[in-house]
């Protein structure tokens, strides 16, 4: 490995798995959460509150030998925008990127209108994003548009 | 979702019609029109399922089934069902989709139709959601406009009063998209049309033009003049509402200097927003606006059981 900032050692001191990098220091928990981390008996790391360049303060986890599909991470970007996924294998960098909002979601948000049949009957939510740059969720049911500052978690 | 295949189509919001398709539902409308008692349902049972009573709706659905020659089951008010003992939608319409061949549904939820689509096995159609959708409706006034116009294209569309929680102009504009409308949006300021529907006049190169008083002068090339209730609940500033509330009514001698084709449109019920002698004025167009919703559902009742 010929570069070695600090962060890419964090990065590879893991032989196969998933960094989520660059997580504002405040979501790390959610993140946690959203992912259900708790749920994979694998090796993990959490870390908050480290210097960062670029945000001053971040939180950086690590899955050891765990991989997630696009639309598990997709959900991140409703509680933060430039999250970054690095997919380690062998101690290097196989894939990075930040995540980006998906198309549609199900679940995970609740719906901000409280005439909204999703509030009364056990169903499940859907959004169509319908601005992914200002972060604008227009409900499937109700039609209500929620920003990205109002979404509650379910 | 339980339900992968239904038997029909249902309808829960107009703006999933193509241009196509809503000129074609008005063209079955007026054969309808023209022969309103037509025995094609003979053998189908219709559920009217009305969680919010909406005695004017509801009856012109339950009449529409009748001249059709179909059966009706159901309920009008919700007080008098299970769901007042808990039951969730999901059970109530489970339950009637084994009796009924369609479930004409109107509920107090928002997105209830959309819901109740997804998991019933026989087609939805959605008779109002809150404050949502009422595709019926919508149908209707196209119906009133083509009819008294002769054409849905390139006409003055003057929508007057709640321009801010009017369900049914909101549901005007996204129809008319199809149709190069320019719009005259009259309202108090309280009641103006909301920002997300000018946007969506701009992206659908519909004009618009906001006026804050009705007038003689304001209506003078009106085709459509579409009136709304302006109702006290709405303001949340009462010294608005005492100034604004004798100003949007419409009197008969605003109309003398206009157009001769226009006609006045609007959803019912009426309090006091047009003047009770306009009624006997031939562009009084209102009540035969109502009669036309039976020959409009007639054709959406046909349509969503695939037999038109
Ligand atoms: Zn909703």
């Amino acid at each position: 490995m010929e570069k070695s900032t600090k962060s890419e050692l964090l990065v590879a001191a893991l032989e196969n798995g998933t960094v989520i990098d660059h997580i504002p220091s405040d979501k790390v928990f959610s993140v946690v959460n959203l992912l259900g981390l708790n749920n994979i008996h694998k090796p993990i790391t959490v870390g908050a509150n480290l210097s960062s360049k670029k945000m001053g303060s971040k939180g950086i986890i690590k899955i050891a030998d765990h991989y997630f599909t696009d639309s598990e991470v997709n959900k991140l970007s409703l509680i933060a925008p430039n999250i970054v996924l690095n997919t380690i294998k062998n101690y290097e960098v196989a894939d990075k990127h930040t995540i980006s909002m998906p198309d549609e979601i199900k679940g995970i948000v609740k719906c901000a209108n409280p005439k909204c049949i999703t509030n009364h009957e056990p169903m499940s939510t859907r959004f169509a994003v319908v601005d992914k740059v200002n972060g604008v969720l227009r409900c499937n049911y109700c039609n209500k548009e929620i920003s990205i500052e109002e979404i509650k978690l379910l | 979702m339980i339900n992968m295949e239904q038997s029909g189509k249902s309808l829960i919001s107009l703006e999933e019609l193509s241009k196509g398709e809503i000129l074609e539902l008005l063209r079955h409308a007026s054969e309808f029109e023209k022969e309103p008692n037509r025995k094609i349902l003979d053998g189908k049972v219709v559920a009217t399922l009305f969680f919010e009573p909406s005695t004017r709706t509801r009856l012109s659905f339950e009449t529409a089934v009748n001249r059709l020659g179909g059966r009706i089951i159901g309920f009008s008010d919700a007080s008098t069902t299970s769901s007042t003992k808990g039951e969730s939608l999901k059970d109530t319409i489970m339950m009637v989709s084994n009796y009924a061949d369609l479930i004409i549904m109107r509920h107090y939820l928002e997105g209830a139709a959309r819901y109740a689509s997804e998991i019933s096995p026989v087609p939805i159609i959605n008779a109002g959601d809150g404050a949502n959708q009422h595709p019926s409706q919508t149908m209707l006034d196209l119906y009133s406009i083509q009819k008294t116009q002769g054409r849905l294209d390139n006409l003055n569309i003057y929508l007057v009063g709640d321009l801010k929680f009017g369900r049914t102009v909101h549901s005007m504009l996204i129809a008319m998209r199809y149709f190069n409308p320019t719009f005259h949006f009259i309202a108090p300021n309280e009641l103006k049309m909301p920002n997300i529907y000018k946007e969506f006049c701009k992206e659908h190169n519909m004009k618009f033009y906001e006026h804050s008083e009705l007038s003689k002068e304001a209506i003078a090339d009106a085709d459509i003049l579409y009136m709304t209730r302006v109702q006290k609940e709405r303001f949340t500033d009462l010294m608005e509402y005492e100034r604004v509330k004798d100003t949007f009514i419409l009197r008969n001698d605003m109309l003398t200097d206009t157009k001769p084709n226009l006609r006045i449109l609007h959803p019912l019920p009426r309090v006091n927003e047009i003047e009770q002698d306009i009624d006997t004025n031939p562009k009084a167009y209102y009540f035969q606006q109502a009669k036309n919703g039976l020959y409009v559902r007639e054709a959406l009742i046909c349509n969503a059981l695939n037999m038109l």
